[in-house]
């Protein structure tokens, strides 16, 4: 392995400088625009790899993977209400966060991939929007049943109009309709400065983590524990699936990242309408402090390494 | 020149809320509003507005005091008990009472 990608070091800054009360503070309309970038550039390249070689038996993969989006969730459910005994909404809550995804650490991915030079499936954003909102759905049912309180209807308006899948399922789109030849005006925004994009993003996501940070040790252990056990466990179950669908190592090291990230933009913003009672601190925390941290500085290179273990064998 | 007495109400409180709200205000029949981006800090701790799950916003309604008097009491029940907001009144004069 070729030593720390710079764009993680972009983290650490932030992180530091954060620590350390720096002024350094970008605006939220730059946080905006970055992440809007970052979606597009990730769509727009899967559309143009599909318009260049059209994915055989998707339609299993896009089972499997949703199927997957609703058990992470029931599988962390039992461990926070009953190992780390948290009242019932906020244990719904933060499952809902781990069950679904974060699209930073998928960037993060994809860059340590084109770094190291591995090739994967080119429709592994699809994955991305396909595993973000079932869990937050099985969250929201945990913790109301199907009431008739929760506005269902803008609730579901929301999750599937939500930014990312806009965004994501947008680029897919034009990606696939231009195809390669089309988008390359666009190469120059969108490619070529991805991980410059990237970079500043995952500054911005320091100084958001560094704020965090200083709750992380008054929400106690176990939370901490929960934070660095869940993403592997997860991982573990996403690179197994990804090896049960036949994925190259770079589609199960992406899966097994994907199913080890925690949301923290979607499942935040929909829990806190959805499910008010829920701290927002707590699984805000959790995933931004600590699950984000560890799975772009430890957590993508060990998946890599679990990747050719399924791949290529011990 | 004549001026008319209305009712300020403002409100501060989580962005996320901000859908919510306005239908709320639609159907209690406020006829205008303005909503503007905030940071500060309060009961809820610091909020920096540097990204989306960490925002503020102000709402303020100039209405009569009638329905100044329903919107507080909706948004006592509604939201007081889960979310971080601050509501406050002023008496505020206003030049064109059919506005508002």
């Amino acid at each position: 392995m070729s030593g720390i990608d710079p764009v993680v070091l972009f983290f650490l800054l932030g992180v530091l400088a954060g620590a350390l009360r720096s002024d350094l503070r970008l605006p939220g309309a730059i946080y905006e625009f970055v992440s809007i970038v970052l979606l597009l550039s990730i769509g727009l390249k899967g559309g143009i790899e599909l318009a260049r070689q059209p994915a055989e038996g998707l339609a299993v993969d896009i089972v499997a993977v949703v199927a997957m989006g609703f058990v992470l969730p029931l599988l962390a459910y039992p461990v926070l209400r009953w190992v780390g005994r948290l009242p019932r909404p906020d244990a719904a809550s933060i499952a809902a966060h781990y069950g679904s995804v974060s699209v930073g650490t998928f960037a993060v991915a994809v860059a340590y991939c084109a770094r190291l030079g591995i090739d994967y499936e080119k429709y592994a954003p699809l994955f991305v929007v396909l595993l973000e909102v079932p869990a937050i759905l099985v969250g929201i049912v945990i913790a109301k049943g199907l009431s008739r309180d929760t506005h269902w209807g803008r609730l579901s308006h929301e999750l599937f109009l939500g930014k990312s899948i806009v965004l994501l399922l947008g680029g897919l789109a034009i990606g696939w309709i231009a195809g390669p030849e089309g988008i390359v005006p666009l190469d120059a925004l969108f490619f070529d400065l991805f991980k410059g994009i990237l970079a500043i993003f995952l500054l911005e996501m320091g100084l958001i983590a560094a704020r965090h940070l200083s709750d992380v040790l008054r929400h106690g252990v176990f939370l901490v524990a929960f934070g660095l056990v869940a993403p592997l466990a997860f991982a573990g179950i996403g690179s197994a699936l990804g090896h049960a669908l036949g994925l190259s190592t770079g589609g199960v090291l992406l899966l097994a990242t994907l199913a080890g990230s925690a949301s923290y933009i979607a499942a935040p913003a929909a829990m806190r309408t959805a499910v008010p009672e829920a701290n927002p601190a707590l699984s805000l925390t959790a995933s931004l402090a600590i699950t984000f941290p560890f799975n772009i500085l430890v957590g993508i290179p060990l998946y890599h390494r679990l990747a050719l273990w399924w791949t290529q064998g011990p | 020149m004549a001026t008319h007495l209305r009712r300020l109400v403002t409100v501060v409180t989580e962005a996320n809320l901000e859908r919510s709200l306005v239908d709320d205000l639609e159907q209690l029949g406020a006829r205008g509003w303005t909503i503007t981006d905030a940071r500060g800090r309060g009961a809820r701790g610091r909020r920096t507005s540097g990204w989306e799950q960490d925002g503020n916003i102000r709402i303020e309604v100039v209405c009569d005091p009638e329905l100044a008097d329903k919107l507080v009491q909706h948004l006592r029940a509604r939201y007081y008990d889960h979310y971080a907001m601050i509501v406050f009144l002023h008496d505020v004069e206003v030049l064109r009472p059919d506005k508002f």
